[in-house]
């Protein structure tokens, strides 16, 4: 044969063995590789949200349910096809909205673009009708977290929000979960979270290239996550809600013999409903620029100066500490008392005359407690205020602010200097450098009625509390509950226009100053009104709640505060009555 | 009337014939694998029925082809070559546009690629012209070939733009010099300039390339840089290929076709649908097939009786070995994604009938290689 024949020959060979080479690579070698990959072309595995479970209130009343909602979607295939401007008219979304959508496409290029949530029956029924000019359509029905009292427990339930990249890293248990499941990014929904969540479905599903389904391989359906029993009384938490219409601030609300919460309210408020499968871009810029911070959760991270409600652990020191007896007239009250060239003035400028606890108390004369506060000194008030709580966090959730309780060593530390009596008599009547939450204030409270308990308050039903007997005298906190109740029932208490025919309360009202009187005169804006605010209890004869207000320059405690917890207790007692003749 | 003589047909090549028939039946059993809707959806056009048809057709252009005289082909090379390149040039300004290229003219009833029946045209032509040059080639006429049968059809093709057939074409006009033979200083020099140019006008080339040829050549180098883009078709074809492993997965079991993950699965990318469906047992028996094929053209080229009929095997054969190659080389991820199809086995009405008369031809090459006098 000649030599360019057998070259010829040879190159075929070569062709050949080439082509076989590179086979038993393929097939033979790395096939487990290509079969894998080849299944996962072909298999989709979509995880299906499990229902949420439900959180009722006290007495077995949903607070959130899980309802079912339609969401619009477009298989990304037919993007083309689609009549941008009849989807964009049914769907009342702008054009623009809408192919910015489109050209973001999700995460896989084969998965449905998501373009509506929540629809109403009316763009269901339109959508349906006009079909055929909206190829790739696919209405999914989906489960919506529904919160019935909306804004009244907004802040306590928190709300519902997409897997952050934070929460994936930190939580375990979020690793296999897709970015668009929902959990719970604040409050109750994200405490109780990994109980709420339930068990994620599995759906195994064959798809072409073009991510159609093409049939159902395996189904594992998802299991329901717990529900949860909550120690809230959904109708307080309404009368609340109601009684701080137009006031910014916080209501909370006990059970002081069980450390049950009742109550845990924040004003103003949002509509969790809105935020469900997230916010809508111009209401949470709305909430995010308001300068009243709707999103804040007052009741446990709001930080403010008691004010005179701090004057119940002063006196309670003074008693325990055996420096006053209830009776005993501890000062003259002139409207004030000059102390070097400071003067510490009482807020009834023309003086109280002659005050022992009792008025003072009741008539929240501060000349009393400055020198109560003198002869007790900063450290006796520091354990009694740090004894009943405050400058901790009551551990009840952990996005709390524990607030400060100031000392000699703190001042030293942080503020760099010495401490002054000046400090003393501030810290005494509840100014100066104190902070304190609402919920604090409200857990004092509980403390005071209860006989002396310190419990570790709790909102999940049948929880087992930590109590702790701070060994008070009971005829001490008797004296202190006498002189509470006197604030708001007899004539001269600060509080004695809130008293109410309804139901018997006491408490002490307080009102912190936020800017000094001086400059007060200058400038009248609202937001240098005083905070007002007030802490009490009721029924005075066996307590049953223990509670606290704060009204966000609202004016003085007695004026403001003192009628918004009347109208909370008095709201919350009429519609138990209604419910009552219902049933 | 034609007068048939006996020993025509004890010495038709029943080999060449009986192997393609069965590469094509096996085309069309994978054609109809390729393309078998996954649901009853029955939108599809039913490939393999047409291909079905086109193969019948095929056959009777087959049987036309080998009933006449091969050499007579020869007086006419000139009138076949000067349609071809007009056909070409036809195509270019009247052409159909189909994937950014003119490839198609449309007759009407039917649409055909001109490229297709260029290509028999050039093998009966080139052959026709170097058959009584003497060998090796002198300067002159080498340079002839080039310019007749290699640049001026590489130019009009590329313009289409198929750079692929047109370096094809290209390819046999070099097989064919080489194989008449080319002095040694000539080879050298050529060599040197087509080193020498390819380095030095690789910018120009490459500006001169179009998108998606710049796009293939990327994702050939590396098919992993962007998987859902550029290089999603080789990766696709790879893993069709490997997911098939030793035995396959079975006849009708392949998922990558039906599902749609491997573009053009009945026609570029079919033989990755039989390797997925049939494994490497299957492979190798497909290959025996072709190469039994190959060296059974090419033997004819060896023992025809004239320079003519050695010229128009080797053509041929030529031709049916590098669309092979460069078909299932690219659909291995050894060669860069070019549009060839694999012959016999792709879906493709034209093609399929322009290699059924290539083979015609090698056979009636064959048949008569006993026939010592021109009748």
């Amino acid at each position: 044969m000649k030599i360019k024949n057998r070259i010829f020959i040879g190159i075929i060979f070569l062709i050949f063995i080439i082509i076989l080479l590179r086979l038993w690579q393929l097939q033979i070698l790395n096939t487990e590789k290509y079969k894998k990959l080849a299944e996962q072309n072909r298999i989709r595995i979509i995880k299906i949200p499990a229902p949420r479970g439900i959180i009722y209130d006290r007495n077995g009343i949903p607070l959130v349910e899980n309802i079912p909602s339609f969401a619009a979607l477009i298989s990304p295939e037919y993007i083309d096809k689609v009549d941008v401007n009849l989807l964009a008219k049914i769907l009342n979304i702008s054009t623009e909205d809408l192919q910015k959508k489109f050209k973001k496409k999700s995460e896989s290029i084969y998965m449905p673009i998501r373009i509506k949530e929540d629809l109403t029956f009316k763009e269901i029924a339109m959508l349906e009708a006009r079909r055929s000019e909206i190829p790739g359509l696919i209405i999914e029905t989906e489960i919506k977290r529904y919160y019935p009292f909306g804004p009244a427990t907004a802040h306590l339930l928190g709300y519902l929000g997409k897997i952050t990249e934070q929460q994936i890293k930190n939580n375990p248990q979020y690793q296999n979960l897709p970015s668009y499941f929902l959990v719970g990014q604040t409050g109750l929904e994200k405490i109780f979270d990994d109980k709420l969540i339930g068990i994620p479905g599995e759906k195994i599903i064959e798809v072409d290239a073009l991510g159609r389904e093409l049939r159902l391989i395996k189904e594992a359906p998802p299991v329901k996550g717990e529900d949860i029993y909550l120690t809230i009384d959904a109708l307080l938490q309404e009368a609340a809600y109601k009684a701080f219409e137009g006031h910014a601030g916080a209501f909370v609300a006990l059970k002081p013999d069980t450390g049950e919460i009742l109550s845990l309210l924040s004003s103003p408020s949002f509509d969790p409903n809105i935020f469900v499968e997230g916010v809508s871009g111009t209401y949470w810029n709305e909430l995010i620029n308001n300068s009243q911070n709707p999103l804040l959760n007052r009741a446990i991270q709001g930080l403010y100066a008691p004010g005179s409600t701090f004057k119940i652990i002063t006196a309670i020191a003074g008693l325990e500490e055996g420096v006053v007896t209830p009776d005993r007239i501890l000062a003259n009250c002139t409207g004030g008392i000059s102390f070097g060239t400071w003067t510490f003035g009482c807020w009834k400028k023309e003086g109280h005359g002659p005050v022992n606890l009792i008025r003072a108390l009741i008539e929240s004369c501060d000349v009393y407690f400055y020198e109560l506060g003198r002869i007790l000194g900063i450290g006796k008030i520091y354990k009694y205020a740090t004894l009943l709580g405050l400058g901790n966090s009551t551990g009840f959730s952990s996005e709390e602010k524990s607030g400060l309780v100031p000392d000699e060593e703190w001042k030293k530390k942080i503020k760099k200097t010495s401490w002054f009596l000046g400090d003393t008599f501030n810290t005494a009547i509840g100014q100066g450098f104190l902070k304190v939450t609402p919920l604090q204030m409200a857990n004092v409270m509980a403390t005071m009625v209860n006989g002396g308990t310190k419990i570790t308050l709790y909102i999940i039903r049948g929880t087992e509390p930590y109590k702790e007997n701070l060994n008070l005298n009971p005829k001490n906190l008797e004296i202190i509950k006498d002189a509470l109740s006197g604030v708001v029932n007899e004539p001269n208490g600060t509080a004695s226009s809130a008293r109410s025919y309804m139901i018997k309360f006491g408490g002490k009202t307080g009102t912190v100053q936020v800017v000094s009187k001086k400059l007060k005169e200058k400038v009248s804006y609202k937001n240098i009104e005083h905070h007002a605010w007030f802490i009490g209890f009721a029924p005075v004869e066996k307590p049953e709640i223990a509670f606290s207000v704060i009204v966000e320059h609202g004016g003085s405690g007695g004026a403001v505060a003192a009628p918004v917890a009347k109208n909370i207790l008095e709201g919350y007692i009429l519609k138990k009555r209604q419910l009552n003749v219902k049933n | 009337m034609l007068k048939i003589d006996r020993r025509l047909i004890s010495s038709f090549d029943w080999v060449t014939l009986g192997v393609v028939l069965f590469i094509c039946i096996i085309g069309i059993l994978t054609i109809y694998s390729a393309t078998r809707p996954p649901l009853d959806e029955g939108e599809q056009p039913p490939f393999y029925v047409k291909q079905l048809i086109w193969l019948i057709i095929a056959i009777i252009a087959l049987c036309v082809f080998i009933t006449f005289d091969y050499i007579k082909l020869k007086d006419f090379w000139l009138i076949f070559y000067i349609t071809g390149i007009l056909l070409l040039i036809i195509v270019l300004f009247t052409g159909k546009t189909a994937m950014g290229a003119k490839r198609w003219i449309n007759l009407g009833f039917f649409s055909f690629q001109p490229s297709e029946i260029f290509k028999i045209i050039f093998i009966i032509s080139i052959s026709a012209f170097l058959e009584d040059k003497q060998s090796p080639l002198s300067i002159k006429d080498t340079l002839k070939t080039l310019l007749i049968f290699g640049i001026i059809p590489f130019l009009l093709i590329v313009k289409q733009p198929d750079l692929g057939t047109a370096i094809l074409i290209l390819t046999i006009t070099f097989i064919m010099i080489i194989y008449k033979g080319l002095r040694t200083r000539l080879m050298i020099l050529i060599l040197a300039i087509l080193i020498i140019s390819v380095f030095f006008l690789w910018e120009i080339l490459w500006e001169g390339l179009k998108e998606y040829q710049k796009n293939r050549l990327i994702a050939f180098i590396d098919p992993n840089i962007d998987p859902k883009g550029i290089g999603y078709n080789i990766m696709q074809s790879v893993i069709t290929v490997g997911s098939g492993g030793l035995f396959g997965k079975g006849f009708l079991e392949g998922t990558q076709g039906p599902l749609k993950f491997l573009p053009e699965r009945h026609t570029d990318f079919i033989f990755p649908i039989f390797a997925e469906e049939w494994g490497f047992i299957g492979c190798l028996i497909l290959l025996s097939l072709y190469f039994t094929f190959f060296i059974r053209c090419f033997q004819t080229s060896i023992i025809a009786k004239n320079n003519f009929g050695k010229l128009l095997a080797l053509g041929f054969t030529s031709i049916f070995i590098l669309y092979f190659f460069i078909n299932i080389g690219m659909t291995l991820g050894i060669m860069p994604v070019v549009g060839i199809p694999l012959p016999f086995m792709s879906y493709g009405g034209t093609t399929l009938l322009a290699n059924f008369i290539g083979i015609a031809l090698v056979i009636n090459v064959r048949m008569r290689r006993f026939e010592l006098f021109y009748p």
